[in-house]
């Protein structure tokens, strides 16, 4: 287990006080007996893309709806944006946007429909030239008029992805992103959210299954196990230090407790 | 201080968004369309032709005026309103959207009042259809009733929207396993409201329940206007006293729904 209050952050995600997009301190969440989140602290520097990792019922959704108020902590505190959440979450979440395969975009609605109402709901200042952008970054037009629901898979995460990015949030959530998508789209997706962190200094903070895609687009990794924090640094660092080539072979060390290398 | 009223300020621009959204929904689907007009439209069909019939047999009928057809409309605005309430807000339910919703900066009262505002444009379609065949086939003019139909309306989509409200946060907190509340609560209303009976019926003890109700205060102003042709301007501020205390304790037993299923993070799933 990692001691995060006696641990450095390592240098390439450390950040001062007070700038970091989120901040999570002592953060638990107790489902009845359930320790869904046990004392969880972390904190992620702007212009970062942090990584979230860990296998089923690990903490992550629950760590990320805490974060964006969907779920209440039992204790402990977050602060994002330098807005204490919940209570100040009017003043954040204009700012911030997330996207999740276990939520849907109206399906009877068409492309354009959708993104109009996420973009009023975010107060999008020249909507319509937003929504032409998006449907042109992300590859959209041909069917911006077609409804939601007659879209293919990949179609319809490149929608949520215009709905996530109306807003031209600082702060990005995404869960599990690319699951269910095959690896063209997948891959498609990886560079766009790359290409989005560079044009506007965002920060993502992503919860996912696929390592290959952690690896790739995190610059830092949390890796949670019942509802804990077991290891949290850069790839290539947790990587080196379960003298493992992948991130594959250290969730599979992890997941079934095995010791990294050079524990007791 | 004004960042405070910047903090609780209500954005017009996304209560619009809201009522875009379910007008969208709305002439998306001519299914939807059609229901709004279609139970309405049966209903008075076959309470207008009860009344025709009753006003044959029964001299009192023939000198009620209608007020059969008036109960029944009068009803229909009470549940139509509750239930165009209730739907938009099963439609997000439906559609898996809440999580949008709820992580965008739209607030829990935006939501509820672009709600309320669907439910006057769904009650609109079903229920002025309603009212012209009443005065096309019973020659029943509804909106003759003048402006006592505004203290009547008022009141009794106070009370829809109270149950709406009460009914969504009910939604809210224990997921879809709870949909049948918002076809069936209103029902449960319905024999102590005195829809279609004046409250003297009941015995002496459940008409003190009866009371309690706000809708009990319309539907005997309504036998009141139509019967003996006095209008109880009394009993609609009973009614509009009730529906204030019915409002606000509806809207803060919503905001606790809200919060308890954000504690037992029933809004990640919002399924059965």
């Amino acid at each position: 287990m990692v001691n995060h209050d006696a641990m450095p952050m390592p240098s390439s995600v450390a950040d001062p006080a007070g700038s970091a997009a989120i901040d999570v301190a002592n953060l638990t969440k107790l489902y009845k007996t359930t320790r869904a989140v046990d004392d969880v602290s972390f904190r992620i520097a702007r212009g970062s893309i942090t990584g979230l990792l860990g296998g089923n019922g690990a903490g992550k959704t629950t760590t990320i709806a805490m974060i964006m108020g969907l779920v209440l902590p039992t204790s402990g505190r977050i602060q994002v944006l330098g807005h204490p959440m919940p209570e100040q979450s009017a003043d954040v979440l204009g700012r911030m946007n997330f996207e999740s395969p276990y939520v849907d975009m109206p399906m009877r609605l068409t492309v354009r429909q959708n993104l109009t109402i996420f973009g009023r709901l975010y107060a999008v200042p020249n909507l319509a030239a937003r929504i032409e952008q998006l449907a042109a970054d992300l590859d959209l037009k041909e069917f911006l008029d077609r409804a939601n629901g007659k879209l293919s898979a990949g179609q319809k995460t490149r929608v949520a992805l215009a709905k996530a990015l109306i807003n031209q949030p600082e702060l990005l959530l995404l869960d599990e992103p690319t699951a269910s998508l095959d690896p063209d789209t997948a891959d498609w997706v990886r560079q766009h959210l790359q290409d989005y962190r560079k044009s506007h200094d965002a920060t993502i903070l992503l919860a996912s299954h696929n390592m290959l895609e952690v690896e790739r687009l995190c610059d830092r990794v949390i890796i949670m196990k019942r509802g804990r924090i077991e290891d949290d640094d850069s790839p290539d660092l947790i990587m080196a230090r379960y003298n493992r080539a992948t991130l594959e072979e250290v969730f599979l060390d992890v997941a079934r407790g095995r010791a990294r290398a050079g524990s007791p | 201080m004004s960042e405070m009223a910047a903090h609780h300020r209500i954005s017009a621009h996304r209560i619009h968004a809201m009522v875009l959204r379910y007008w969208y929904l709305l002439m998306s689907s001519w299914p939807r369309l059609l229901e709004l007009i279609y139970w309405p439209a049966l209903q008075i069909i076959t309470w207008g032709f009860l009344q025709n019939y009753l006003s044959q047999t029964s001299g009192f009928f023939a000198q009620a005026g209608g007020s059969l057809i008036g109960a029944v409309i009068l009803w229909d605005i009470l549940f139509r309103g509750q239930l165009g309430f209730s739907i938009s807000f099963l439609e997000e339910m439906w559609a898996r959207n809440l999580g949008n919703l709820m992580m965008s900066p739209l607030k829990p009262i935006e939501f509820l009042i672009s709600l309320m505002l669907m439910s006057l444009i769904r009650l609109a379609i079903g229920v002025i259809p309603m009212a012209l065949l009443a005065l096309f086939f019973f020659n029943f003019n509804f909106f003759a009733i003048g402006l006592p139909l505004i203290a009547f309306f008022c009141n009794l989509i106070f009370t829809s929207w109270s149950i709406g409200i009460f009914v969504s946060g009910l939604v809210l907190r224990n997921g879809l396993g709870a949909e049948s509340i918002v076809w069936t609560l209103m029902f449960g209303l319905m024999p102590l409201a005195c829809v279609y009976y004046p409250v003297s019926v009941l015995p002496p003890w459940l008409q003190y329940f009866a009371w309690l109700l706000p809708p009990t205060y319309v539907f005997e102003g309504m036998r009141s206007l139509l019967i003996d042709r006095v209008f109880r301007a009394d009993l609609m501020a009973w009614s509009l006293a009730m529906n204030a205390v019915l409002f606000i304790a509806s809207f803060a037993g919503f905001l606790a729904l809200l919060r308890s299923a954000k504690r037992h993070g029933s809004l990640l799933g919002g399924g059965e």
